[in-house]
């Protein structure tokens, strides 16, 4: 795979968010408004680069059988490290992102490229990767931030948009509206790509970073939902 | 008494009000991945209520005896998320060796909860709300058993769902999240129990 294609795959064809149903706590609670969703993507795209590269420098050192825990305190000071940033430079983001900012530790999306792709690969495969991913997380926050500030208050990055403010449907920025948008921009993105059903595997096992640490992950057990009960 | 009324008022909130699933989106991924059977449901529930209450017995004195004391208050992310994934594991193998019929049962769902946001999430909140020992076991006992109630009604509303025929793309994940959308929204109407109950 060449390197552009590498980039390019977290945007669209494997987006964390929209494609493979990662990180849903994030962008279920963040995308309220538009500065929101762009500083967690932010965020997050740096913790992914930071852990990407050095979980993949590191790959040949970290014994295998204790690789999930190392790779979560390689995680955990990473994040720590973006809060420490956020709260000295901007203090408004920090307290809006409040504790997801320190959840960024527990993303799916972040263990799972460590996992899944930057223990095999080189580190500059794994950076592209990451910054594929991180683009892609953030394009995905983006797009349901604008159409939950605009409908639901009237506003675009603080702005106001002078038609919406006057008809603002107030329960798309609360919970169930979170719910919602989500809802119906994964089954757009389902029939805009027409690979309907593709999105009930991976929320399965397959797309879970736990998998890998429970051993489920061949065997759909409990945490798929898809299989029988054993 | 005055005690008794507010760790109610806690408890009530952290489990009708302030969801964890269905009003603060934490814990979405075991929401939406285990929540196809009644039986995973529960037991993925009360797994999740035993960590819950573990980790905020483990962490809480880590915060105020450990960390603050020392000034390491800036550690709580890494200690918190390390705390929790050892817990999880020390639990597993205690549980395993001990009490057998109870592994039977969560041990599966055990290993999942490590990377489940909301444990994490709960022993954070716990501290930026700067509540007490007490308060603190109370509130993550709610925030579980909000996050059970959540997983049993959904996952009656999900048994439902099997036998509708949504159009095409909507079929799989986006007609559960739109119907989670609708439990959400039915939570709605807790909010001012905590008020009217205590007026």
């Amino acid at each position: 795979m060449s390197k552009l294609q590498n980039f390019l795959k977290g945007i669209i064809k494997e987006n964390p968010v929209l494609v493979l149903v990662l990180g849903t706590c994030p962008t279920l609670a963040i995308t309220t408004s538009v500065m929101n969703a762009l500083g967690m993507g932010v965020a997050a795209t740096a913790v992914l680069l930071c852990s990407n590269m050095a979980v993949s420098a590191l790959r040949n050192v970290i014994p295998d059988k204790v690789r999930i825990p190392c790779y979560i305190v390689l995680i955990a000071g990473f994040v720590t490290i973006v809060e420490m940033i956020m709260h000295a430079f901007v203090p408004d983001l920090y307290e809006s992102l409040g504790i997801f900012l320190s959840l960024i530790v527990v993303n799916c999306i972040i263990l799972g490229r460590a996992e899944m792709y930057a223990s095999k690969n080189k580190v500059v495969d794994s950076a592209l990767d990451a910054l594929g991913m991180g683009v892609g997380f953030t394009l995905a926050l983006f797009i349901m931030s604008s159409i939950r500030e605009i409908f639901g208050a009237g506003t675009w990055c603080g702005l106001a948009i002078p038609f919406a403010g006057d008809y603002k449907v107030m329960i798309l920025t609360m919970a169930p509206g979170g719910f919602f948008v989500f809802g119906c921009l994964i089954a757009l993105v389902n029939k805009l790509t027409g690979k309907k059903g593709e999105n009930k595997k991976n929320m399965g096992c397959a797309g879970c970073p736990s998998a890998y640490m429970c051993g489920k992950k061949d065997s759909d057990g409990a945490c798929g939902g898809e299989g029988e009960d054993k | 008494m005055e005690m008794l009324r507010s760790l109610t008022i806690i408890l009530l909130t952290s489990v009708l009000v302030n969801n964890y699933v269905l009003s603060r989106f934490l814990g979405i991924c075991p929401f939406l991945g285990v929540s196809k059977k009644l039986n995973q449901a529960c037991g993925m529930g009360m797994a999740v209520t035993f960590v819950m209450l573990m980790a905020t017995a483990a962490t809480w004195p880590i915060q105020y005896y450990l960390l603050d004391p020392n000034d390491l208050g800036y550690m709580r992310t890494i200690v918190f998320i390390l705390v929790i994934a050892a817990l999880v594991q020390l639990v597993e193998i205690i549980l395993k060796r001990y009490i057998p019929a109870l592994h039977a049962s969560l041990g599966i769902y055990l290993p999942l909860i490590t990377t489940n946001c909301a444990v994490l999430g709960v022993t954070i909140n716990n501290i930026n709300d700067g509540y007490n020992f007490l308060e603190s076991m109370v509130n993550s006992l709610g925030a579980g058993l909000g996050f059970l109630l959540a997983m049993v009604l959904f996952a009656g509303v999900r048994s439902r769902l099997e036998s509708a025929n949504p159009p095409k793309a909507f079929e799989g994940l986006p007609i559960t999240l739109v119907s989670a959308a609708i439990v959400a929204l039915s939570f709605f109407g807790f909010a001012g129990i905590v008020d009217g109950l205590f007026a």
